[in-house]
Order: structure tokens, then sequence, then C-alpha cells
């Protein structure tokens, strides 16, 4: 499926300073039943945001107000657990376009690559400045900019590099995806298959 | 040059190599299942592609299908949309499908093994993190989401690059009541949830060397539970005693051929990891989780370590605690226990019940407990009635239930309720993974026995 380009975000931002976030947390497995990709971010975080009875926990921060913003921020090791991209499904569909942590579980990683969120790994003393950014003012914004890769905390104008691989870093600047490149390869495919032992 | 397994499997599915960029990896065996494929085939669909080789696919129904009255209607109607599409799907591009009712249906990754498709030297996919189970066999087998679903379904290839190299060695001899599950719980709670994130593994050591294919499959399964990718242990004799003569094995010639090949693919001496890991057996006793992770388990005879004690940090810890309603220094052996799960692809296999039967067997269920036992197929199934251990069971107060991936995620009707503690064999204690705030300990299924039969954490070597 494709998806928006992504070039420079400049966003406020949602934080979520809590580490191991796990895939049954972002969308739990009882929500995975749909046979299309819609809604999902209906059911973002569903039981840390709602009540059995379906009302809002008012201390989960995206039932703040205070807060809101394009980029979710969180802590170490997110999106650890199920290869479920219905995770980053939900994640693009409420609304997000980056999520940044100090460390990513990797198929969530590539989840999210593959449908045109960007993962961005900074280090633990520049995430809790962005933390520390945010809770000193709610409306701080970060700029991430792909090209770049750099992202910039715009308020003190602090930076910090972050690595994507040259392919799948084209791939987002241009909204273009594996499966494109890889229908152009199908001849060179074939032929690979067809020398295998089993 | 010196290579390792991984390696050597990894390098002879590289179709090309990206500059800058990932491998085109080739998969020759991709499984699918109702939960994550569906979005894959509507995208086949959208873009007007087809499937490249519907022979490398396999499906089955596992993870939404319930496990009591398979032979009615499913009654959840999503439940039944997902099962149907998979139908629809398989039915329309050719791709083999055991789904629920089949004699074959089982959860994907007890399935594969026992039935031949999986092999060693192979790639395996599924959209499905458990997949690393295959890695038993020496073959790279991990999850994928449902966009590389697509690819495979569409091309038999994926983006990846090569991972980091981590072996993990453990040698020596396991104690009494020490299973393959109490060894990966071991090592995951010494290297936390996430410390193997980035990497493959390969384990080695004689205590995995000594391991039955069930327990080799218990450990690789739980790899990503430590943020592996997946975990691998080299193909022998008992790999080959155990794939010869299953119904898809190659048969004859075709066979010899291969498992003179599969004898070359063993780590060369000399081929060098990225990290290297040493335990020894003697250290490990049967293990439980009391945290809301996989990493945050211990013996079973200990307490609940402080937070200074853990890798994860203090906030995440604290709260993985209170959501459990455990204290530091808790001791672990006599809390209260309301259920019990035996199954899952971690320990849904037939030496899992015969553990669980050695300690039930002439003694009955304690009254606090409800008990879920689900064989991970119908061919586990079938055995666990021909070696009478349904007889165990049932004089124990025990039911079976039909295969299925069940309370390992509760996606169908097996959910434990709220505030509820289940011990279980599956592979994960996350919030709520059971149901919507229930709670879970993990363990091995004489583990799980000796909750079954006590009624509160036990230690199994009592029985023993």
């Amino acid at each position: 499926m494709a998806y928006d380009k992504f070039t420079v975000l400049k966003s406020t931002c949602v934080p979520l300073p809590l580490e191991n976030v796990d895939t049954d947390q972002i969308i739990p497995a009882r929500f995975l039943k749909a046979t299309k990709r819609e809604g999902f971010g209906d059911n973002l975080f569903r039981d840390w945001r709602y009540n059995n009875d379906d009302s809002p926990k008012e201390d989960f921060v995206l039932n703040n107000p205070t807060y809101s913003g394009k980029v979710l921020v969180a802590g170490r090791n997110f999106g650890s657990g199920s290869s479920r991209e219905h995770a980053a499904w939900a994640i693009y569909d409420y609304g997000f376009r980056c999520v940044i942590s100090s460390f990513f579980a990797d198929i969530f990683k590539g989840n999210a690559l593959n449908i045109g969120i960007l993962p961005v790994t900074v280090s633990p003393a520049f995430l809790d400045k962005i933390f520390k950014a945010i809770e000193a003012d709610a409306n701080a914004e970060v700029e991430v900019d792909l090209h770049n890769q750099k992202v910039t905390i715009v308020a003190t104008g602090e930076s910090e590099g972050f690595e994507i691989n040259g392919y799948k870093k084209n791939n987002m600047l241009n909204g273009f995806d594996d499966i494109d490149y890889l229908q152009n390869m199908k001849s060179e495919i074939g032929t690979f298959e067809e020398a295998r032992p089993f | 040059m010196s290579k390792t397994l991984f390696d050597k499997v990894w390098d002879a599915h590289v179709v090309r190599k990206i500059e800058d960029g990932p491998d085109v990896f080739f998969i020759d065996r991709h499984f699918i299942h109702e939960v994550t494929s569906p979005v894959a085939f509507l995208g086949l669909e959208n873009r007007g592609i087809g499937v490249m080789f519907p022979e490398r696919t396999f499906a089955t129904a596992d993870h939404n299908t319930p496990t009591i009255n398979q032979h009615l209607p499913v009654e959840d109607p999503l439940s039944a949309n997902q099962l149907k599409a998979l139908e629809t799907n398989t039915g329309k591009y050719g791709i083999s499908h055991w789904g629920l009712g089949h004699q074959k249906n089982g959860i994907v990754h007890v399935v594969g093994p026992e039935n031949g498709i999986t092999l060693p030297g192979m790639t395996i996919v599924c959209g499905d993190s458990h997949t690393s189970t295959h890695g038993a066999f020496g073959a790279i087998a991990f999850g994928i989401g449902t966009s590389e679903v697509e690819m495979v379904l569409s091309s038999q290839c994926i983006m990846q690059p090569k991972p980091k190299k981590m072996r993990i060695t453990v040698n020596g001899q396991l104690g009494k009541g020490v299973l393959p599950k109490d060894v990966i719980l071991y090592i995951i709670s010494k290297i936390s949830a996430a410390g193997a994130t980035g990497y493959f593994v390969e384990y080695a050591g004689d205590v995995f060397e000594n391991m039955s294919m069930e327990g080799r499959m218990t450990v690789c399964n739980m790899s990503i539970e430590m943020g592996a990718r997946g975990g691998m242990i080299a193909p022998d004799e008992k790999t080959f005693e155990y794939l010869k003569g299953r119904e898809q094995s190659p048969k004859g010639e075709e066979w010899d051929k291969l498992v003179a090949y599969w004898e070359t693919l063993k780590t060369d001496d000399g081929a060098s990891f990225d990290e290297e890991l040493v335990y020894d057996a003697a250290d490990i006793e049967p293990q439980i989780t009391y945290g809301t992770n996989p990493g945050l388990g211990t013996g079973i005879s200990t307490s609940v370590p402080k937070a200074s004690e853990v890798i994860d940090g203090e906030a995440s810890f604290k709260k993985s605690l209170n959501y459990m309603g455990f204290n530091e220094g808790d001791s672990l052996i006599g809390t209260d226990v309301d259920y019990v799960f035996l199954g899952s692809c971690t320990n849904g296999r037939i030496e899992d019940f015969r553990a669980f039967a050695s300690i039930v067997k002439g003694k009955k269920k304690a009254d606090n407990i409800t008990a879920w036992l689900v064989p991970g197929s119908h061919i586990v199934e079938a055995q666990i009635k021909e070696e009478g251990i349904l007889d165990v069971l049932t004089e124990a107060g025990f039911d079976l239930r039909q295969p299925g991936c069940s309370a390992c995620l509760a996606m169908n009707d097996d959910k434990i309720p709220a505030g509820k503690l289940a011990v279980s064999t599956s592979n994960r204690n996350f919030e709520g993974r059971q149901g919507p705030n229930s709670r879970t300990m993990l363990a091995s299924p004489l583990v799980a026995a000796a909750a079954a039969v006590t009624g509160k954490v036990t230690d199994p070597r009592e029985f023993l």
C-alpha cells in the first residue's frame, strides 16, 4: 500500500516515557479481527486509554488535550512482542507519522518503515532532552528532517543525527515501497527459485 | 573463510545485495494464518498482482479459532469472517489450506514441523513472531509483518538487512525438573526482553545437543522474547530422525542427498560471532515470571528482585509489579493461582503433555483452578489419546480442549478474566495478553501441573 512521502516533519509531540511498550499494549489481540486495514487508530493503546466500560482513562496521555501532534516519543524498546503490523497501522491511523525512541524492537521498526512511519532512534540522553522539552512546554516542537537524517528540538536548537539505510530512506522520501522494487525483479527471482534444492 | 550456521543458510538465500540497503532474501517456506494475511491478499488485489509460487505457501487457521465445539459454526462473526477470508484467498490462488476441522489443522508452528514442511537449511517466514520456532531444525525462521506477507506472496522474497550474530552456549547437565522452557526463561531473565534485539541467535552446547526436537522448538520459539529475530540450532541426527518419513519430508535418494548437505551446515571452527554468551546448566532451576515482560522471571524458589537488580528501568519495573500485584522481595512459591494454561506454539506438543501428566497422575485438580489444556494440533491430540495421557488427565479432573492458539493471545473466547492470575506455558506475560486485566506467570509444563494440583505456585521438584 502506497503511503505519503516523508521529507521534513515539524510537529508537537505526544510523550510516552515508558520502556518496553509492547505490541499487545499498542493494540490488543482482540482488535485484530478485521480483514481490511481500517479504523485501527480507534483502538490504539486501547487498554491504557479506556476503562472496561469504554470510558476514557483521564490519566493516559492520549486523553490529555494538552498533548497532540504527529510525533510519538516513547521509552526504550518500543514495539517489542508480536509481528502484528496492526500495531504500526494503529499508530499511523491515529495520525502519527514518526516515533522517536532510544531503542526499537526489530519487527516493529521494519513494519513501521514499510507503511510510512519513520522510526527515529536517538541516544538515551537526547531522548531525555526531548522529554524535558515537552515537560517544560507541552507545545514544544521537534523537527524531523529525513533528508539530512537529523532531529532538532525547535525551542533550543539542539539536534542529533539518526541512522537509516539509503534504500529505505529513498523509499520514504519518495513514497515507494518494496513491492514495487520486487515486482521488477521477478525474472531474476524465478531463475533463483529454479536452483533451490527444496 | 569460516562461517556460522546462520551465515551458511543466509548467504544461500540472497538473490541480490542492495548497496546501502537490505538483501533481497529468498523464502523457501511461507506459513500464513487467518489474522495477518487478509490485508496482504487485499493488497495483491489492489495492485492487480498474483501469487508467484503458491506451492511454497501453507495456510492453517489457529489464532482465532474456538477450542471447543469446532464442528459447529464459529459464533463470533468477525472471527468467522477471517476464517472465511483465509479459505477464499487460499482457494483463489491455489494455496494449501488446513482450515478449522481439517485433520491436519493446528497451530502453524506445530503443524509445519510435524508434517515435514519445515526442513534444515530453509528460510521460513510467517506473519507471526514465533516463527522462530522452526529454527530448531537449523532453518532461518522469523516473523514478518503483513506488508512482508504481501511481498512473499507476490515475489517469494522480502527485503532484509542481515542481523548481527550471537551464540548462546549452555553446557552441563540440567537438574531434576528443569525443562527446555526453564532454560530459555533463564536466558531471557539474564539478558532482558531486549537483550538480543538486532541479533540472530545460535544455541550451542551439550544442553541443546541433548535436547529433544520438541525441546529445541520450545527454546527457539522464545528467541523473540529477548528481542532476537530468531534462534537456531545446528541440525544433527536427532533432527534427521524426527523428520524422516514425515508426510512432506523428501524421500529416498533426495533425502540422502539433503542429509549430506544438511550435515555441512554446522558452524565452522573459528567462525566468529558479534556476541557470545555462556551459561552453566547447573545454575538453572525451574523458572517462573513475576512481571509483565518475559525478561522479568526468576528461579521458582527465589523471590521478586529489587528494581536495582533488574535491567529494565525503575518506572517500568514498578508499573509491572503494580500490575501483577507483587512487591519487591515477595516469595513466589505459595502465590494463589486461578487459571492454568497448557498449550501454545511454545508448549503445546506431546512432550509437554507427557510432562504435565507425569505430575497430575494419581492426583486431583485443585478446586480453585480452572485449567485449559489445549493441544497444538490434531496430531498431538491423537497422540495424547493413544499414549493414555487423556485417561490420566481425565482421572485427575482435567478436560482436553481442541487445537488452537487459545489463551496464549486470547483472541478467541479463551480469555482469563480480569484480575485473575494464570500460570501459563505460553510465551508472553504482557499486560492483558491473556484477557483484559488478566495476570500471567510464564512457566514450564511441570510448574503448570504443580500449580494445577495444588492451586498455588509450587516447586514441581516436590513431586519428582
